[in-house]
């Protein structure tokens, strides 16, 4: 074999402190290596023209790049490789720069540790075989998990884009966070004015299929070609027969059930329909407050129902979806208040939620659109904004910003002049942060139209006067103490990753940030990818998101399916395990460590031997450390490869 | 209960001086729950208020010399009932768990320490390590009818990393003890808030505004009575109170209470034995209510 050797400089990113012409030099030497340079970019055009030209002028039939790591380059170059005619997988990389030239300063150390790198690389190239990838059909349907508003506009724009859709929600209504909201910031308009209609759509749409009050459970396959088993939870009520008419939830002596959609703010029905808007908008009943459910008696709800719908003795179903990709869409949960013992949240009833402010200001609330603070249900005249009750705090394990509380809180001290116009609002704030377009105008407009009284300086108690709040806290502009009398406390409470986020990555494969937040591809460059093929991102799930990013990020996943289903089929990796049927003894060891199932048994000649499924074989290795033969392989990290590596490192 | 509760104890300057009526309680206390106190023999200053803002060194050295002889009695925990000498063996013994700090201080040392005694407040091993209801099975005189606001002060439980006992924003261990005592307490909400300390000197309008708002919040919940831990805080709220009502224009008349004083009377200890006398504003009248709940409710 004749190796060619390309050491990138990277700028000064790996110049800066390795000997990139010394390690070309010093590589020549090393067996089967026919030719070697450095250059400045091994990734750009000139970079990449130069490999090409080395490879025809030099004969060259395996090439090594001395630079980044695989995961930003090594297709970048498998393709160069491509393109001068060889076969993409006699390459390899030498990653010299976040394994050497960031990690190290000794320029002299890190010279020799880039050789090292260098010389285990070529000589795993001699080892390399050519591989060849096989083509495989897509199932062109999509799964949405989480129907907030970046779950539905994922949903919307695959169906429109005309992919069947299969829409799955844990609630007995998609709408999530937004549908909670009053209004919506800069424009203060009905947020469920311009949501309920893409509600609508959903429910219309002849290309979706929406399983609402229904969770993920097993996710299986692979890119083009999932199984997802669903849980269809059981809401005690036939939703094929509901019509959604209301009687029952009017009728029902059982009134004292937990409320979620209002934030526990007041209480509801047992058997309920979260609001007027709901989609579907079907009846459930919360079995841990039906009396019919609980002690037998009642059943007020099947006598009144027209439609015969209730059935109290329903239990969970499942359902297998078969779809070509899944877009993740599962938001985000608000931080536990509570956690602020000095802030009295979950002590005093007038200190509230942000969200629980939200339901009060809406219509369709449980106040019916009036401000009434919780304690004795007057109007409140001096409201006070907590801002960052779990954003930007170490202390409580959230130290980043959770972008939106600025924005809603000035939204919220707008409305409340609006409610309520001879109220003054209050807002202690760290820093405004409002990035938006037309954002800082928004929260100027708030100080300066709406006359709310902004203070920078981090509240330290709330403690009750009377019938009032007491709300001390510093005022770091004017250098002293202030305490505000209120009638009303709201906690800017912060977002954390939604419950069970964690659950459903693993389930998905992809992976999640210290705080729970699902990892993008790439910071920049992947924002809605996952590191698994054909999982996409979209909205909070990812990372606190106000609307309009949710819904560009719910365009964008979008899109990724789309260009994902134009091709009729996908190319399989061929860096999967191979079962040397010869040397296989049968003894099905591989078969029970493999996590994905890639491996079954079969009847070769009357012996037993093991087979590797290629589509579903995600080429971990496992099976080939297990193997007492050394009979399963996978390909392009076989032992022998691996064996040259050590090999050269240790100089055997 | 398993074992006998065996401490060495610590009494702090302010226990063998202003605040003797604590060290009374306390030691009465202990011994009607079996509580078996060993006095640090020898025992120094920890150095109080100013010493750690001069020199956290030597400051240490003060404690961690009380902390050696604790080493020398052959006991493990040492109890003080002065959270300001809790805090201060407390910060000591963190800092002397980094290796070159230790060295300074113990330089300085006769003998050097070597890390082995937790410090604790009697307040917390009464709550974790005897319970509450032991205490409320030991009751003889249920303080029924007297409403009590449970006053921690700013240092019992802070910084929380250091004292590492109950809620450092709402501690309930007091409130708790105080309701198997058969007290009504009432939620005091400024419970942890500063009583302006040793500024009595220096600053003492500061004093008169921060323990004035102490004792309004106080009358404010209705309380008759509020119970300290801390001998500074009883000094600043009872000592000054005449002095607090002259500067606020207010007619506080409100006896306050080292927490182990209540306990004893509801133990059956007699007042002389939980030194009542001691107190500036006189508690009679509240005492005298105490048993005749149906009385004080109608009121």
């Amino acid at each position: 074999m004749r190796i060619g050797v390309f050491v990138c400089h990277c700028g000064s990113n790996i110049e800066g402190t390795v000997d990139t012409a010394k390690v070309a030099e010093t590589s020549k030497d090393f067996p089967g290596v026919a030719f070697a340079t450095d250059t400045m970019y091994a990734c750009s055009e000139p970079g990449q023209e130069g490999i090409i030209n080395a490879i025809k002028e030099h004969d060259l039939d395996g090439v090594v790049v001395a630079s980044c790591t695989p995961r930003m380059h090594e297709p970048t170059f498998r393709r160069t490789l491509e393109r001068a005619g060889l076969n993409r997988y006699l390459f390899e990389m030498a990653n010299i720069r976040e394994h050497v030239s960031w990690i190290g300063r000794d320029r002299e150390a890190n010279t020799n540790k880039a050789i090292d790198l260098v010389r285990m690389a070529a000589a795993k190239l001699l080892n390399d075989q050519p591989l060849e990838s096989k083509q495989f059909s897509i199932n062109k349907r999509v799964m949405i998990i989480g129907g907030g508003v970046a779950g539905i506009q994922a949903a919307l724009d695959c169906a429109d884009g005309g992919l069947e859709v299969v829409l799955v929600e844990k609630t007995t209504t998609i709408g999530g966070k937004m549908a909670k909201l009053d209004k919506t910031f800069p424009t203060v308009d009905c947020s469920s004015c311009i949501l309920g209609p893409r509600m609508v759509d959903i429910a219309q749409h002849p290309n979706i299929t929406l399983y609402a009050a229904s969770e993920v459970e097993e996710v299986g396959g692979y890119v083009g070609n999932f199984d997802v088993k669903i849980k269809k939870k059981a809401t005690y009520v036939n939703w094929d027969a509901c019509t959604g008419c209301g009687l029952c939830t009017e009728k029902c002596p059982s009134k004292k059930a937990d409320d979620p959609f209002n934030e526990e703010l007041g209480k509801t029905t047992a058997i309920n329909i979260p609001f007027p808007q709901a989609i579907p908008k079907k009846a459930a009943i919360n079995p841990d407050f039906c009396m019919k459910i609980q002690k037998g008696k009642c059943g007020v709800c099947a006598k009144i129902c027209p439609s015969n719908a209730i059935d109290y003795e329903q239990k969970d179903e499942f359902v297998t979806e078969s779809v070509g990709a899944i877009v993740a869409a599962t938001g985000f949960d608000l931080f536990d208040w509570t956690v602020y013992g000095e802030y009295g949240g979950g002590k005093y009833p007038d200190v509230i939620t942000s969200l629980q402010y939200e339901r009060m200001l809406s219509a369709s609330g449980p106040t019916g659109g009036h401000v009434k603070r919780p304690s004795d249900g007057k109007e409140p005249k001096n409201v006070v904004f907590i801002q960052c009750v779990g954003s930007r705090d170490k202390s409580v394990g959230r130290p980043y910003c959770s972008g939106f509380c600025c924005m809603y809180t000035a939204k919220q001290a707008i409305l409340t002049k609006d409610h309520i116009p001879d109220s003054q609002s209050y807002v202690f704030y760290m820093d405004i942060r409002s990035p938006g377009k037309m954002y800082d105008e928004f929260t100027r407009r708030a100080q300066e139209e709406y006359g709310a009284r902004y203070v920078r300086g981090r509240v330290s108690m709330v403690y009750p006067k009377g019938e009032n709040l007491m709300v001390r806290g510093a005022d770091t502009l004017m250098g002293g103490q202030v305490e505000v009398e209120a009638d009303l406390v709201v906690l800017a409470v912060g977002a954390e990753a939604a419950k069970g986020a964690s659950g459903l990555a693993e389930k998905l494969r992809i992976s999640y940030d210290s705080y729970g937040f699902y990892m993008e591809g790439h910071p920049k460059l992947k924002p809605v990818e996952t590191n698994t093929a054909g999982v996409y991102l979209a909205g909070s799930c990812q990372g606190p998101k106000d609307i309009p990013s949710s819904v560009a990020q719910g365009s964008a996943a979008a899109a990724k399916v789309l260009g994902l289903f134009s091709k009729d089929q996908l190319a399989s990796d061929p860096q999967i395990s191979q079962v040397n049927i010869k040397r296989c003894i049968g003894c099905g060891k591989c078969i029970s460590t493999c996590p994905f199932g890639a491996i079954k048994e079969i009847d070769f000649r009357g012996m037993k031997k093991a087979e590797v499924i290629e589509t579903v074989c995600q080429g971990c290795g496992i099976c080939t450390s297990t193997c007492p033969q050394g009979a399963i392989q996978l390909q392009h990290f076989t032992d022998n490869q691996i064996l040259a590596e050590v090999n050269a490192v240790c100089r055997f | 209960m398993s074992g006998t509760l065996n401490y060495a104890y610590y009494p702090g300057c302010s226990g063998t001086g202003t605040s003797m009526e604590y060290d009374m309680s306390t030691r009465a206390v202990c011994s009607v729950l079996g509580i078996k106190l060993s006095d640090v023999p020898d025992w120094s200053c920890c150095g109080s208020t100013p010493a750690h803002t001069v020199d956290h060194t030597l400051s240490s050295a003060l404690s961690a010399r009380n902390l050696s002889l604790v080493e020398d009695m052959g006991m493990e925990t040492t109890i003080t009932p002065c959270p300001s000498c809790l805090t201060n063996l407390k910060t000591s013994g963190k800092r002397m768990e980094k290796e070159d700090f230790r060295e300074k201080v113990n330089k300085l040392l006769d003998k050097p320490y070597n890390g082995t005694v937790a410090t604790k407040s009697v307040l917390q091993i009464l709550v974790e390590d005897l319970g509450v209801e032991a205490i409320r099975e030991k009751v003889v005189k249920p303080l029924e009818g007297l409403k009590v606001a449970a006053y921690y002060g700013c240092i019992m439980n802070r910084p929380p990393e250091v004292m590492e006992f109950d809620d450092p924003e709402h501690p309930m261990s007091m409130d708790n003890i105080m309701e198997a005592l058969g007290a009504d307490v009432v939620p005091f909400p400024l419970k942890v808030e500063c009583c302006g300390a040793s500024f009595g000197i220096p600053r003492k309008d500061l004093v008169m505004k921060l323990s004035g708002k102490l004792l309004d919040a106080a009358e404010d919940i209705g309380a008759q009575a509020i119970v300290t831990a801390c001998p500074l805080c009883q000094m600043n709220l009872d000592l000054r109170q005449g002095q607090i009502n002259m500067a606020t224009g207010s007619h506080h008349k409100i006896p306050v209470f080292y927490y182990t004083q209540l306990m004893g009377l509801a133990l059956g200890l007699t007042e002389k034995e939980v030194g009542m006398g001691k107190l500036c504003v006189s508690p009679k009248a509240v005492l005298k209510a105490i048993g005749r709940k149906e009385k004080t409710s109608a009121k």
